[in-house]
């Protein structure tokens, strides 16, 4: 039991009212044995880094479909940072237009997932993340 | 400076990282804790059990709010859910009811998993308390996994034990069961603006009388009868029932007020003394086990050692035999 353990914050920031999405991911996560920490819907960033914060989590998964992600990623980047995180691993689900994507990889996001995209990918990307 | 030094100072990120040490047993975890230990004892542990759905994690919310408003207290919470037993992972999911807490840095709430453990807690999680305790939380709040009926080894850890039911879950048989009921100090029936609500306040009371009885006057037979409680005695406490509605609030200043009398008849009976005792030498107990294994696992040759869990696998010989010769040192 001394194992460490991949943390996960899966989270959503944002207005959009549904969280299917986020669920599917959380178990995933779970299934593959990570400890998953779900703060559910209408999260702010300041909620979000503090999360991360007491949660000393490796990776936070933002759930993003109202495409307000070009305001809330940086904005959460930025507190992880201020909050001595730097190291934590963002990823995006959710409705990001093709034209956003080089901007948020430049930014720091870690990895990017739209409709359609396997959990396993979401699994082994952040495996490989932690090698 | 060093990771203790900067926890001690109140550096939540030093705080954080250094409860993931602890969770995951690591030397500089427990090099940490023997640093720590001096300046623990301070906090008021409070733990909250119940069975899954009742409303634990909106109560410990409301609570919070209440010791933030109402007297400054700076609070920890260490919310417990269960490791799943195939995979190893987790969804923790106490935060989701626990919002209206953030934005406020007098309070840090922490998820764990249980990782195996049964008895409603994780391994770590009075150590985790350990490390709130000198870190300055004046109230440890925590919240078990959804707990069954069994599920008590949080009544070893907290001074106060909060035990909550909901309308509708069980009837008086549940209640005079061994177990969960018989560790509470405060009992809270949530969801008290459901029906069903006298039942259950009904039933819990009825298995408290049987076991602290009062007087009773009722008829039986037409005849007015009276039972007399044994004499009067500062050293028995009784646990209130307290009826609550999280989601608003409702309930909740006297179920602090319940659990503040808790507190000053622990502390005056010297029940609070002898509950630290209790928690102490069971948590070296622990440790020792723990430490115990470690080194008999160092110690024995590991081909010997296969060999014999092999000989119980395949039945030639028993578990009790295979200790036996295996701390003797002999294998046949």
């Amino acid at each position: 039991m001394t194992e460490k353990k991949i943390r996960v914050l899966v989270a959503k920031p944002g207005l959009d009212g549904h969280d299917r999405g986020a669920k599917v991911v959380a178990r995933a996560l779970r299934d593959a044995g990570m400890e998953v920490i779900y703060t559910g819907l209408r999260q702010t960033p300041e909620m979000i880094a503090e999360a991360a914060l007491h949660e000393d989590v490796d990776v936070v998964g933002l759930s993003i479909l109202s495409g307000a992600h070009m305001a809330l990623a940086p904005r959460i980047l930025e507190l992880l940072k201020s909050n001595g995180q730097a190291d934590v691993k963002v990823f995006i689900g959710g409705i990001i237009p093709d034209e956003d994507m080089p901007r948020l990889k430049e930014i720091g996001i870690t990895g990017i997932y739209g409709p359609g995209a396997s959990t396993e990918d979401i699994v082994k990307d952040i495996r490989e993340a932690f090698k | 400076m060093s990771l203790t030094q900067s926890v001690l100072e109140g550096n939540r990120l030093s705080l954080s990282r250094l409860l993931t040490q602890v969770e995951n047993n690591s030397p500089e975890g427990r090099a940490a804790l023997i640093e720590l230990f001096p300046h623990t004892g301070r906090a008021h542990l409070i733990g909250v059990t119940g069975a899954p759905g009742t409303g634990k994690s909106s109560l410990v919310n409301q609570l919070t709010l209440y010791y933030r408003k109402q007297q400054n207290k700076r609070v920890a919470i260490i919310a417990v859910d269960p490791s799943s037993p195939f995979t190893g992972g987790a969804v923790l999911g106490d935060r989701v009811r626990m919002r209206d807490l953030s934005g406020d840095e007098g309070v840090f709430i922490r998820s764990m998993a249980s990782r195996g453990s049964v008895g409603g807690l994780a391994q770590t999680t009075a150590s985790f308390t350990q490390v709130f305790d000198s870190a300055g939380y004046d109230i440890i709040i925590i919240e078990t996994v959804g707990a069954g009926q069994s599920e008590v080894d949080i009544a070893r850890l907290a001074h106060t034990t909060i035990v909550v039911e909901a309308p509708g879950l069980g009837d008086e048989i549940q209640a005079i069961k061994a177990g969960i009921l018989e560790i509470a100090d405060v009992l809270v029936i949530n969801k008290a603006d459901r029906p069903g609500v006298e039942n259950t306040e009904r039933a819990l009371r009825t298995t408290l009388e049987l076991a602290h009885p009062t007087k009773r006057v009722f008829r039986h037979h037409g005849q007015v009868m009276s039972i007399d409680a044994p004499e009067a005695n500062a050293k028995i406490w009784i646990p209130p029932i307290n009826k609550t509605v999280a989601t608003d609030g409702k309930g909740i200043a006297e179920l602090a007020e319940s659990i503040a009398k808790h507190v000053a008849h622990i502390r005056h009976s010297g029940d609070w003394a002898l509950r630290d005792r209790a928690r102490l030498g069971s948590e070296m107990e622990a440790v020792l086990q723990g430490a115990l294994m470690s080194q008999f696992m160092s110690e024995v040759p590991k081909d010997k050692y296969k060999e014999i869990m092999e000989k119980v696998i395949q039945r030639s010989i028993s578990p009790y035999e295979a200790v036996k010769i295996l701390l003797n040192g002999n294998s046949k």
